[in-house]
Protein backbone atom coordinates (compact mmCIF):
# COMPACT_ATOMS: atom_id res chain seq x y z
CA UNK A 1 0.00 0.00 0.00
CA UNK A 2 2.62 2.61 0.93
CA UNK A 3 4.31 1.24 -1.97
CA UNK A 4 1.33 1.75 -4.05
CA UNK A 5 1.32 5.71 -3.11
CA UNK A 6 5.48 6.14 -3.93
CA UNK A 7 4.62 4.52 -7.24
CA UNK A 8 1.62 6.79 -8.48
CA UNK A 9 3.24 10.05 -7.24
CA UNK A 10 5.94 9.09 -9.14
CA UNK A 11 4.56 8.45 -12.28
CA UNK A 12 1.87 11.43 -11.53
CA UNK A 13 4.87 13.90 -10.84
CA UNK A 14 6.93 13.04 -13.79
CA UNK A 15 3.65 13.30 -16.44
CA UNK A 16 2.71 16.78 -14.59
CA UNK A 17 6.46 17.73 -15.10
CA UNK A 18 7.56 16.40 -18.56
CA UNK A 19 4.96 14.72 -20.37
CA UNK A 20 1.95 17.14 -20.19
CA UNK A 21 4.40 20.29 -21.08
CA UNK A 22 3.25 22.03 -24.03
CA UNK A 23 6.30 21.62 -25.80
CA UNK A 24 6.03 17.90 -25.15
CA UNK A 25 2.18 17.80 -25.90
CA UNK A 26 2.84 19.24 -28.90
CA UNK A 27 5.79 17.52 -30.05
CA UNK A 28 3.96 13.94 -29.33
CA UNK A 29 1.22 15.14 -32.18
CA UNK A 30 2.73 17.24 -34.18
CA UNK A 31 6.03 14.88 -34.77
CA UNK A 32 3.68 11.59 -35.81
CA UNK A 33 1.80 14.10 -38.08
CA UNK A 34 4.84 15.44 -39.71
CA UNK A 35 6.27 12.13 -40.18
CA UNK A 36 2.57 10.82 -41.21
CA UNK A 37 2.05 13.54 -44.08
CA UNK A 38 5.68 13.13 -45.51
CA UNK A 39 5.19 9.74 -45.86
CA UNK A 40 1.64 10.10 -47.44
CA UNK A 41 2.97 12.85 -49.96
CA UNK A 42 6.21 10.33 -50.89
CA UNK A 43 3.77 7.42 -51.41
CA UNK A 44 1.69 9.52 -54.21
CA UNK A 45 -0.69 6.76 -54.37
CA UNK A 46 -3.47 8.71 -52.64
CA UNK A 47 -5.56 7.56 -49.77
CA UNK A 48 -4.78 3.65 -50.53
CA UNK A 49 -1.75 3.89 -49.66
CA UNK A 50 -2.49 4.85 -45.71
CA UNK A 51 -2.68 1.71 -44.11
CA UNK A 52 0.67 0.58 -45.70
CA UNK A 53 2.02 3.84 -44.19
CA UNK A 54 0.46 2.96 -41.11
CA UNK A 55 2.87 0.36 -39.39
CA UNK A 56 6.15 2.64 -40.24
CA UNK A 57 4.73 5.72 -38.23
CA UNK A 58 3.02 4.05 -35.93
CA UNK A 59 6.21 2.77 -35.07
CA UNK A 60 8.71 5.77 -35.30
CA UNK A 61 5.96 7.45 -33.52
CA UNK A 62 6.06 4.90 -30.43
CA UNK A 63 9.73 4.70 -30.93
CA UNK A 64 10.53 8.52 -30.27
CA UNK A 65 7.70 9.52 -28.03
CA UNK A 66 9.25 7.01 -25.61
CA UNK A 67 13.17 7.35 -25.80
CA UNK A 68 13.21 11.19 -26.55
CA UNK A 69 11.93 12.24 -23.39
CA UNK A 70 12.97 9.28 -20.79
CA UNK A 71 16.39 8.98 -21.59
CA UNK A 72 17.01 12.84 -20.85
CA UNK A 73 15.15 13.23 -17.55
CA UNK A 74 16.40 10.15 -16.02
CA UNK A 75 20.08 11.27 -17.47
CA UNK A 76 18.67 15.17 -16.27
CA UNK A 77 17.65 13.94 -12.66
CA UNK A 78 20.86 11.71 -11.97
CA UNK A 79 23.19 14.65 -12.66
CA UNK A 80 20.95 16.79 -10.75
CA UNK A 81 21.07 14.50 -7.64
CA UNK A 82 17.02 14.15 -7.25
CA UNK A 83 17.41 10.50 -8.72
CA UNK A 84 19.03 9.84 -5.36
CA UNK A 85 16.21 10.55 -3.38
CA UNK A 86 13.95 8.08 -5.24
CA UNK A 87 16.92 5.65 -5.07
CA UNK A 88 17.24 6.66 -0.98
CA UNK A 89 13.26 5.91 -0.62
CA UNK A 90 11.85 2.94 0.65
CA UNK A 91 10.69 1.41 -2.74
CA UNK A 92 12.04 -1.49 -4.53
CA UNK A 93 14.09 -0.55 -7.18
CA UNK A 94 12.35 -2.52 -9.88
CA UNK A 95 8.72 -0.35 -8.52
CA UNK A 96 10.79 2.68 -8.68
CA UNK A 97 11.98 2.21 -12.01
CA UNK A 98 8.64 0.89 -13.21
CA UNK A 99 7.03 4.01 -11.87
CA UNK A 100 9.69 6.03 -13.61
CA UNK A 101 9.02 4.59 -16.96
CA UNK A 102 4.83 4.12 -17.12
CA UNK A 103 4.91 7.60 -18.09
CA UNK A 104 6.96 6.64 -20.86
CA UNK A 105 5.24 4.00 -21.68
CA UNK A 106 2.01 5.62 -22.08
CA UNK A 107 3.01 8.94 -23.58
CA UNK A 108 4.38 6.71 -26.21
CA UNK A 109 0.79 4.76 -26.56
CA UNK A 110 -0.51 7.88 -27.05
CA UNK A 111 1.51 8.75 -30.03
CA UNK A 112 0.63 5.93 -31.46
CA UNK A 113 -2.84 6.60 -31.73
CA UNK A 114 -2.00 9.97 -33.16
CA UNK A 115 -1.70 8.96 -36.59
CA UNK A 116 -4.28 5.95 -36.10
CA UNK A 117 -6.62 8.24 -35.68
CA UNK A 118 -6.11 11.09 -38.25
CA UNK A 119 -5.94 8.02 -40.71
CA UNK A 120 -9.58 6.81 -39.48
CA UNK A 121 -10.63 10.51 -40.93
CA UNK A 122 -9.29 9.73 -44.25
CA UNK A 123 -9.68 5.66 -45.07
CA UNK A 124 -11.72 2.96 -44.03
CA UNK A 125 -9.26 1.08 -41.08
CA UNK A 126 -12.52 -1.28 -40.77
CA UNK A 127 -9.41 -4.21 -41.93
CA UNK A 128 -7.40 -3.65 -39.15
CA UNK A 129 -7.11 -6.66 -36.48
CA UNK A 130 -7.11 -4.18 -33.32
CA UNK A 131 -6.45 -7.68 -31.47
CA UNK A 132 -3.13 -7.92 -32.67
CA UNK A 133 -2.47 -4.19 -33.21
CA UNK A 134 -3.33 -2.74 -29.25
CA UNK A 135 -1.04 -5.62 -27.28
CA UNK A 136 1.58 -4.76 -30.39
CA UNK A 137 1.87 -1.22 -29.14
CA UNK A 138 1.76 -1.39 -25.96
CA UNK A 139 4.79 -4.21 -25.89
CA UNK A 140 6.77 -1.88 -28.31
CA UNK A 141 6.34 1.57 -26.15
CA UNK A 142 7.48 -0.68 -23.24
CA UNK A 143 10.24 -2.40 -24.98
CA UNK A 144 11.55 1.37 -26.32
CA UNK A 145 10.93 2.87 -23.29
CA UNK A 146 13.13 0.05 -21.42
CA UNK A 147 15.61 0.32 -24.75
CA UNK A 148 15.29 4.40 -23.60
CA UNK A 149 16.35 3.07 -20.29
CA UNK A 150 19.04 1.19 -20.73
CA UNK A 151 20.53 4.28 -22.20
CA UNK A 152 19.95 6.69 -19.86
CA UNK A 153 21.70 4.37 -17.02
CA UNK A 154 24.47 3.90 -19.71
CA UNK A 155 25.20 7.27 -20.00
CA UNK A 156 26.54 9.99 -17.92
CA UNK A 157 25.56 13.35 -19.27
CA UNK A 158 22.07 14.57 -20.86
CA UNK A 159 24.11 14.80 -24.37
CA UNK A 160 25.09 11.49 -23.94
CA UNK A 161 22.15 9.80 -23.62
CA UNK A 162 20.77 12.03 -26.73
CA UNK A 163 23.87 11.00 -29.11
CA UNK A 164 23.35 7.11 -28.16
CA UNK A 165 19.73 7.21 -28.33
CA UNK A 166 19.86 8.18 -32.01
CA UNK A 167 22.69 5.90 -32.45
CA UNK A 168 19.91 3.21 -31.53
CA UNK A 169 16.87 4.67 -33.03
CA UNK A 170 18.02 5.57 -37.02
CA UNK A 171 19.78 1.72 -37.18
CA UNK A 172 16.70 0.30 -35.71
CA UNK A 173 14.06 1.86 -38.27
CA UNK A 174 16.26 1.53 -41.36
CA UNK A 175 16.82 -2.09 -40.34
CA UNK A 176 13.70 -3.65 -38.56
CA UNK A 177 11.62 -4.15 -41.72
CA UNK A 178 9.48 -1.38 -41.85
CA UNK A 179 10.33 0.46 -44.93
CA UNK A 180 12.32 -2.65 -46.65
CA UNK A 181 11.56 -5.75 -46.21
CA UNK A 182 14.32 -8.04 -44.24
CA UNK A 183 14.68 -10.09 -46.93
CA UNK A 184 15.86 -7.46 -49.04
CA UNK A 185 19.04 -6.31 -46.45
CA UNK A 186 22.50 -7.63 -47.72
CA UNK A 187 23.40 -10.96 -45.39
CA UNK A 188 25.42 -8.77 -42.98
CA UNK A 189 23.06 -6.80 -41.95
CA UNK A 190 20.39 -8.85 -41.41
CA UNK A 191 21.41 -10.30 -37.71
CA UNK A 192 21.55 -6.51 -36.73
CA UNK A 193 17.82 -6.90 -37.84
CA UNK A 194 17.04 -9.68 -35.40
CA UNK A 195 18.36 -8.18 -32.17
CA UNK A 196 16.65 -5.04 -32.27
CA UNK A 197 12.99 -5.12 -30.52
CA UNK A 198 11.18 -3.21 -33.02
CA UNK A 199 12.02 -5.85 -36.23
CA UNK A 200 9.25 -8.00 -34.12
CA UNK A 201 7.26 -5.35 -33.34
CA UNK A 202 6.95 -4.12 -36.90
CA UNK A 203 6.03 -7.30 -38.12
CA UNK A 204 3.07 -7.46 -35.58
CA UNK A 205 1.95 -4.03 -36.76
CA UNK A 206 2.29 -5.34 -40.61
CA UNK A 207 0.19 -7.87 -40.12
CA UNK A 208 -2.64 -6.14 -37.67
CA UNK A 209 -2.70 -3.23 -40.74
CA UNK A 210 -2.36 -5.60 -43.47
CA UNK A 211 -2.36 -8.98 -42.92
CA UNK A 212 1.50 -8.51 -43.92
CA UNK A 213 3.57 -10.30 -41.48
CA UNK A 214 6.58 -12.70 -41.88
CA UNK A 215 6.96 -14.31 -38.44
CA UNK A 216 4.45 -16.22 -36.61
CA UNK A 217 2.02 -13.95 -34.56
CA UNK A 218 3.32 -15.53 -31.63
CA UNK A 219 6.92 -15.78 -31.57
CA UNK A 220 6.80 -11.73 -32.40
CA UNK A 221 5.18 -11.44 -28.87
CA UNK A 222 7.03 -13.78 -27.28
CA UNK A 223 10.36 -11.97 -28.21
CA UNK A 224 9.18 -8.29 -27.35
CA UNK A 225 8.13 -9.57 -24.20
CA UNK A 226 11.53 -11.24 -23.88
CA UNK A 227 13.56 -7.94 -25.03
CA UNK A 228 11.66 -6.14 -22.29
CA UNK A 229 12.59 -8.35 -19.49
CA UNK A 230 15.72 -8.19 -20.84
CA UNK A 231 15.94 -4.37 -21.68
CA UNK A 232 14.81 -3.62 -17.85
CA UNK A 233 17.23 -6.13 -16.15
CA UNK A 234 20.18 -5.06 -17.54
CA UNK A 235 18.63 -1.64 -16.91
CA UNK A 236 18.27 -2.60 -13.08
CA UNK A 237 21.58 -4.35 -13.13
CA UNK A 238 23.37 -1.06 -14.89
CA UNK A 239 21.57 1.04 -11.93
CA UNK A 240 23.18 -1.23 -8.82
CA UNK A 241 26.54 -1.48 -10.09
CA UNK A 242 26.88 2.15 -11.36
CA UNK A 243 24.68 4.51 -9.42
CA UNK A 244 24.76 2.50 -6.09
CA UNK A 245 28.35 2.19 -5.51
CA UNK B 1 26.64 6.84 28.66
CA UNK B 2 25.86 3.35 27.84
CA UNK B 3 26.70 3.39 24.02
CA UNK B 4 26.37 -0.56 23.63
CA UNK B 5 22.61 -0.43 25.17
CA UNK B 6 21.17 1.93 23.45
CA UNK B 7 22.61 2.54 20.47
CA UNK B 8 20.34 2.64 17.54
CA UNK B 9 23.39 2.77 15.06
CA UNK B 10 26.18 0.25 15.45
CA UNK B 11 29.15 0.47 12.69
CA UNK B 12 31.71 -2.36 12.61
CA UNK B 13 34.90 -2.43 10.68
CA UNK B 14 33.38 -0.41 7.59
CA UNK B 15 35.58 -0.45 4.65
CA UNK B 16 35.45 1.15 1.06
CA UNK B 17 37.48 1.23 -1.53
CA UNK B 18 37.42 3.26 -5.05
CA UNK B 19 40.26 1.65 -7.26
CA UNK B 20 43.23 2.74 -5.11
CA UNK B 21 41.26 5.01 -3.13
CA UNK B 22 40.75 3.70 0.43
CA UNK B 23 37.85 5.82 1.18
CA UNK B 24 36.28 4.59 4.50
CA UNK B 25 38.84 2.16 6.26
CA UNK B 26 38.14 0.06 9.23
CA UNK B 27 35.12 2.40 10.93
CA UNK B 28 33.86 1.30 14.05
CA UNK B 29 31.22 3.79 15.70
CA UNK B 30 27.71 3.41 18.23
CA UNK B 31 25.63 6.01 17.90
CA UNK B 32 22.57 6.27 21.04
CA UNK B 33 18.65 7.26 20.20
CA UNK B 34 18.22 10.64 20.90
CA UNK B 35 22.11 11.84 19.99
CA UNK B 36 23.66 14.07 17.93
CA UNK B 37 26.66 12.69 16.72
CA UNK B 38 29.28 14.57 14.97
CA UNK B 39 31.45 13.14 11.84
CA UNK B 40 34.11 15.72 11.91
CA UNK B 41 36.81 16.14 8.73
CA UNK B 42 38.61 17.57 5.96
CA UNK B 43 37.08 17.34 2.80
CA UNK B 44 37.92 13.70 1.20
CA UNK B 45 38.02 12.18 4.56
CA UNK B 46 35.35 9.77 4.04
CA UNK B 47 32.65 11.65 5.82
CA UNK B 48 30.10 11.17 2.76
CA UNK B 49 30.76 7.89 1.79
CA UNK B 50 30.60 6.69 5.43
CA UNK B 51 26.61 8.52 4.71
CA UNK B 52 25.82 6.91 1.74
CA UNK B 53 27.20 3.36 3.21
CA UNK B 54 24.93 3.90 5.61
CA UNK B 55 22.30 4.82 3.64
CA UNK B 56 21.98 2.48 1.10
CA UNK B 57 24.22 4.56 -1.74
CA UNK B 58 26.62 2.94 -1.27
CA UNK B 59 27.94 -0.79 -0.91
CA UNK B 60 30.46 -1.51 1.90
CA UNK B 61 33.46 -3.75 0.91
CA UNK B 62 33.83 -5.10 4.05
CA UNK B 63 31.75 -4.03 8.02
CA UNK B 64 28.69 -4.46 9.21
CA UNK B 65 25.61 -1.74 10.09
CA UNK B 66 22.96 -2.08 11.79
CA UNK B 67 20.07 0.56 11.99
CA UNK B 68 17.83 0.15 15.28
CA UNK B 69 18.99 -3.52 14.80
CA UNK B 70 18.47 -4.05 10.84
CA UNK B 71 21.37 -5.05 8.90
CA UNK B 72 21.26 -2.75 6.74
CA UNK B 73 23.49 -4.39 3.85
CA UNK B 74 20.94 -7.48 4.10
CA UNK B 75 18.09 -5.19 3.89
CA UNK B 76 18.93 -1.68 3.30
CA UNK B 77 14.84 -0.49 2.09
CA UNK B 78 13.89 -1.62 5.24
CA UNK B 79 16.53 0.70 7.36
CA UNK B 80 15.40 3.49 4.32
CA UNK B 81 12.17 3.81 6.54
CA UNK B 82 13.70 4.54 9.27
CA UNK B 83 15.41 7.52 8.45
CA UNK B 84 15.89 10.95 7.25
CA UNK B 85 18.58 12.35 4.72
CA UNK B 86 19.38 15.79 3.80
CA UNK B 87 22.58 15.35 1.75
CA UNK B 88 25.37 17.43 1.10
CA UNK B 89 23.48 19.55 -1.81
CA UNK B 90 19.93 20.95 -2.29
CA UNK B 91 18.53 18.13 -4.71
CA UNK B 92 15.07 18.84 -4.75
CA UNK B 93 12.87 19.65 -7.66
CA UNK B 94 13.43 22.47 -9.51
CA UNK B 95 10.43 22.43 -11.43
CA UNK B 96 7.71 21.95 -8.11
CA UNK B 97 7.39 24.17 -5.95
CA UNK B 98 8.10 24.04 -1.77
CA UNK B 99 4.73 22.73 -0.86
CA UNK B 100 4.97 20.06 -3.72
CA UNK B 101 8.63 19.02 -2.84
CA UNK B 102 7.29 18.39 0.67
CA UNK B 103 4.07 16.66 -0.57
CA UNK B 104 5.97 14.78 -3.05
CA UNK B 105 8.62 13.69 -0.54
CA UNK B 106 6.16 11.97 2.04
CA UNK B 107 4.78 10.09 -0.79
CA UNK B 108 7.96 8.73 -1.39
CA UNK B 109 7.76 7.35 2.04
CA UNK B 110 4.34 6.08 1.52
CA UNK B 111 2.19 8.68 3.82
CA UNK B 112 -1.45 9.01 2.95
CA UNK B 113 -2.60 12.17 0.60
CA UNK B 114 -4.28 14.34 3.92
CA UNK B 115 -1.38 13.80 6.16
CA UNK B 116 1.51 14.32 3.90
CA UNK B 117 -0.16 17.53 3.41
CA UNK B 118 -0.76 18.81 6.14
CA UNK B 119 2.56 17.65 7.02
CA UNK B 120 4.07 19.77 4.39
CA UNK B 121 2.61 22.80 5.37
CA UNK B 122 3.55 22.63 9.41
CA UNK B 123 7.10 21.90 7.86
CA UNK B 124 6.92 25.10 5.56
CA UNK B 125 5.44 27.22 8.86
CA UNK B 126 8.25 25.49 11.11
CA UNK B 127 11.26 26.06 8.82
CA UNK B 128 9.89 29.45 8.18
CA UNK B 129 9.29 29.26 4.31
CA UNK B 130 5.45 29.51 4.60
CA UNK B 131 5.21 32.73 2.34
CA UNK B 132 7.57 30.58 -0.17
CA UNK B 133 5.10 27.15 -0.28
CA UNK B 134 4.50 27.72 -3.51
CA UNK B 135 6.77 29.08 -5.15
CA UNK B 136 9.35 26.83 -7.54
CA UNK B 137 12.21 25.37 -6.14
CA UNK B 138 15.00 27.22 -8.60
CA UNK B 139 13.86 30.14 -7.13
CA UNK B 140 14.80 29.92 -3.72
CA UNK B 141 17.79 31.49 -2.32
CA UNK B 142 20.53 29.12 -1.26
CA UNK B 143 19.36 29.23 2.43
CA UNK B 144 16.05 28.58 2.03
CA UNK B 145 16.97 25.52 -0.51
CA UNK B 146 19.02 23.91 2.37
CA UNK B 147 15.87 24.61 4.77
CA UNK B 148 13.65 22.90 2.34
CA UNK B 149 15.95 19.86 1.82
CA UNK B 150 16.19 19.34 5.54
CA UNK B 151 12.48 19.96 5.91
CA UNK B 152 12.04 17.32 3.27
CA UNK B 153 14.65 14.55 5.19
CA UNK B 154 12.06 15.02 8.30
CA UNK B 155 8.51 15.07 6.09
CA UNK B 156 7.73 11.00 7.25
CA UNK B 157 8.97 12.13 10.88
CA UNK B 158 12.04 9.61 11.11
CA UNK B 159 13.93 8.67 14.42
CA UNK B 160 17.29 9.03 12.44
CA UNK B 161 18.23 11.80 10.36
CA UNK B 162 21.30 12.13 8.12
CA UNK B 163 22.55 15.92 7.83
CA UNK B 164 26.04 15.55 5.30
CA UNK B 165 27.52 19.75 5.49
CA UNK B 166 24.23 21.18 6.29
CA UNK B 167 25.43 24.89 6.61
CA UNK B 168 28.42 24.36 4.31
CA UNK B 169 28.21 27.68 1.51
CA UNK B 170 24.89 29.46 2.80
CA UNK B 171 24.85 32.76 4.75
CA UNK B 172 25.64 33.78 8.27
CA UNK B 173 21.77 34.21 9.36
CA UNK B 174 20.73 30.99 7.44
CA UNK B 175 23.44 28.59 8.92
CA UNK B 176 22.46 30.12 12.45
CA UNK B 177 18.81 29.22 11.82
CA UNK B 178 19.56 25.93 10.58
CA UNK B 179 21.45 25.00 13.44
CA UNK B 180 18.78 26.57 16.07
CA UNK B 181 16.61 23.73 13.55
CA UNK B 182 18.83 20.81 13.87
CA UNK B 183 19.00 21.55 17.78
CA UNK B 184 15.40 21.44 18.05
CA UNK B 185 14.89 18.60 16.13
CA UNK B 186 17.75 16.80 18.54
CA UNK B 187 16.18 18.48 21.31
CA UNK B 188 12.40 16.53 19.78
CA UNK B 189 14.00 13.30 20.23
CA UNK B 190 15.55 12.70 16.55
CA UNK B 191 18.87 11.14 15.98
CA UNK B 192 21.38 12.94 14.10
CA UNK B 193 24.09 11.97 12.64
CA UNK B 194 25.96 15.43 11.57
CA UNK B 195 28.78 15.22 9.20
CA UNK B 196 30.74 18.55 8.99
CA UNK B 197 33.75 20.30 8.15
CA UNK B 198 32.66 23.59 10.90
CA UNK B 199 34.71 22.58 13.91
CA UNK B 200 33.03 25.41 16.20
CA UNK B 201 29.14 23.65 14.32
CA UNK B 202 30.37 20.38 15.71
CA UNK B 203 31.34 21.82 19.09
CA UNK B 204 28.31 23.66 19.60
CA UNK B 205 25.98 21.05 18.71
CA UNK B 206 27.37 17.80 18.78
CA UNK B 207 27.06 15.48 22.48
CA UNK B 208 29.91 13.02 20.93
CA UNK B 209 32.27 13.59 17.97
CA UNK B 210 34.43 11.11 15.62
CA UNK B 211 37.11 12.64 13.57
CA UNK B 212 37.96 11.42 10.85
CA UNK B 213 40.98 12.01 8.66
CA UNK B 214 41.99 9.96 5.19
CA UNK B 215 39.16 7.14 5.78
CA UNK B 216 39.99 6.34 9.38
CA UNK B 217 38.60 7.73 12.58
CA UNK B 218 41.21 9.00 15.16
CA UNK B 219 39.11 9.53 18.12
CA UNK B 220 35.60 9.35 18.83
CA UNK B 221 34.98 11.16 22.38
CA UNK B 222 31.77 13.10 23.59
CA UNK B 223 32.27 16.66 23.73
CA UNK B 224 33.15 17.29 26.69
CA UNK B 225 35.83 14.65 27.24
CA UNK B 226 37.38 15.87 24.03
CA UNK B 227 37.05 19.85 25.64
CA UNK B 228 38.94 18.73 28.81
CA UNK B 229 42.06 18.08 26.86
CA UNK B 230 42.46 22.13 26.61
CA UNK B 231 42.40 21.99 30.65
CA UNK B 232 45.26 24.07 31.54
CA UNK B 233 46.33 24.79 28.28
CA UNK B 234 46.87 28.66 27.53
CA UNK B 235 46.63 30.08 24.00
CA UNK B 236 47.56 33.36 22.99
CA UNK B 237 47.59 34.73 19.60
CA UNK B 238 49.82 37.43 17.76
CA UNK B 239 48.89 39.44 15.18
CA UNK B 240 52.26 40.85 13.27
CA UNK B 241 52.79 43.63 10.36
CA UNK B 242 54.69 40.97 8.15
CA UNK B 243 55.08 37.03 8.22
CA UNK B 244 58.60 35.76 8.90
CA UNK B 245 59.47 32.64 7.34
CA UNK B 246 60.52 30.56 10.14
CA UNK B 247 59.43 32.20 13.04
CA UNK B 248 57.22 28.81 14.61
CA UNK B 249 60.14 26.96 14.55
CA UNK B 250 63.04 29.84 15.61
CA UNK B 251 60.60 30.45 18.71
CA UNK B 252 59.94 27.13 20.25
CA UNK B 253 63.66 26.99 20.05
CA UNK B 254 64.06 29.85 21.99
CA UNK B 255 61.68 29.44 24.56
CA UNK B 256 61.42 25.56 25.14
CA UNK B 257 57.73 24.23 26.30
CA UNK B 258 55.49 26.11 23.93
CA UNK B 259 54.02 25.35 20.83
CA UNK B 260 54.00 27.83 18.05
CA UNK B 261 52.14 27.88 15.06
CA UNK B 262 51.94 30.21 12.08
CA UNK B 263 48.67 30.93 11.28
CA UNK B 264 47.45 32.72 7.64
CA UNK B 265 47.23 36.77 7.73
CA UNK B 266 50.71 37.13 9.70
CA UNK B 267 49.09 35.45 12.91
CA UNK B 268 51.09 33.46 15.24
CA UNK B 269 49.65 30.98 17.83
CA UNK B 270 51.57 30.09 21.55
CA UNK B 271 50.28 27.36 23.27
CA UNK B 272 51.82 26.27 26.41
CA UNK B 273 51.05 24.52 29.84
CA UNK B 274 51.39 27.22 31.94
CA UNK B 275 50.46 31.13 31.91
CA UNK B 276 51.83 33.11 28.74
CA UNK B 277 53.88 36.23 29.61
CA UNK B 278 53.54 38.27 25.90
CA UNK B 279 56.86 40.22 26.38
CA UNK B 280 59.66 38.19 25.49
CA UNK B 281 57.75 36.64 22.71
CA UNK B 282 56.88 40.39 21.37
CA UNK B 283 60.44 41.24 21.47
CA UNK B 284 61.72 38.20 20.11
CA UNK B 285 59.13 38.77 16.90
CA UNK B 286 60.41 42.40 16.52
CA UNK B 287 64.02 41.74 16.80
CA UNK B 288 63.17 39.73 13.82
CA UNK B 289 61.86 42.97 11.98
CA UNK B 290 57.86 42.53 12.47
CA UNK B 291 55.72 44.77 14.97
CA UNK B 292 53.02 43.18 16.73
CA UNK B 293 49.68 44.93 16.57
CA UNK B 294 47.86 42.59 18.30
CA UNK B 295 48.29 40.14 21.25
CA UNK B 296 45.04 38.13 22.65
CA UNK B 297 44.05 35.65 24.93
CA UNK B 298 42.44 32.60 23.61
CA UNK B 299 40.14 30.16 24.96
CA UNK B 300 40.80 26.71 24.10
CA UNK B 301 38.62 24.75 21.31
CA UNK B 302 37.64 21.70 19.84
CA UNK B 303 39.82 23.08 17.02
CA UNK B 304 42.82 22.76 18.86
CA UNK B 305 41.80 19.63 20.09
CA UNK B 306 41.28 18.85 16.45
CA UNK B 307 44.93 20.24 15.43
CA UNK B 308 46.37 18.36 17.90
CA UNK B 309 44.76 14.73 17.39
CA UNK B 310 44.84 14.87 13.51
CA UNK B 311 47.50 17.29 12.54
CA UNK B 312 45.19 19.10 10.71
CA UNK B 313 44.98 22.98 10.24
CA UNK B 314 41.31 23.93 10.81
CA UNK B 315 41.23 26.49 8.55
CA UNK B 316 42.90 24.63 5.65
CA UNK B 317 39.96 22.09 6.20
CA UNK B 318 37.36 25.01 5.55
CA UNK B 319 39.30 26.75 3.08
CA UNK B 320 39.50 23.46 1.26
CA UNK B 321 36.10 22.72 1.20
CA UNK B 322 35.18 26.17 0.20
CA UNK B 323 36.99 26.12 -2.51
CA UNK B 324 35.47 23.18 -3.80
CA UNK B 325 32.14 24.83 -3.49
CA UNK B 326 33.24 27.48 -5.43
CA UNK B 327 34.17 25.04 -7.94
CA UNK B 328 31.15 23.84 -7.97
Amino acid sequence: MKSNTAFWSILLKDTRSYYLKPPNISWGIIFPLAWTGMFFMRSGQGLDSIPGLLPGVVAISVLFGTTSLLSVTITFEKKGRSFERLLLAPISLELLMLAKTTGAIIFGIVNAFVPVIMAAFFTDLSGVNWITLIPAIVLIAISSTFLGLFVAVSVSEVFEAQTFSNFIRFPMLFLCGLFFPIEQLPVFLKPLSYIMPLTYGADILHFSFQRAGHMPLAFNFFMLIAFCTILFQMSLRNIRRNWIL
Amino acid sequence: MDVVAKSIIRVKGLSKKFEEVQAVDSVDFSICEGELFGFLGPNGAGKTTTINMLTGLARPDKGSIRIQGIDCSANPKAAQHLMGIVPDESNLYPELTGYENLAFCGALYGMKRQSRESRARQLLEQFGLADAANRKFARYSKGMKRKLTIAAGIVHSPPILFLDEPTTGIDVASARQIRQLIYDLNAGGTTIFLTTHYIEEAERLCRRIAFIVSGKIVRTDTTDNLMRLTEGRHIVQFALSKDIEGLASAMEKEFPGIKCRELIGATVRIESGKPIFIGPFVKFMEDRGAEVSEARKIRPSLEDVFVEITGIEAHAMKGEKEKGDNSK
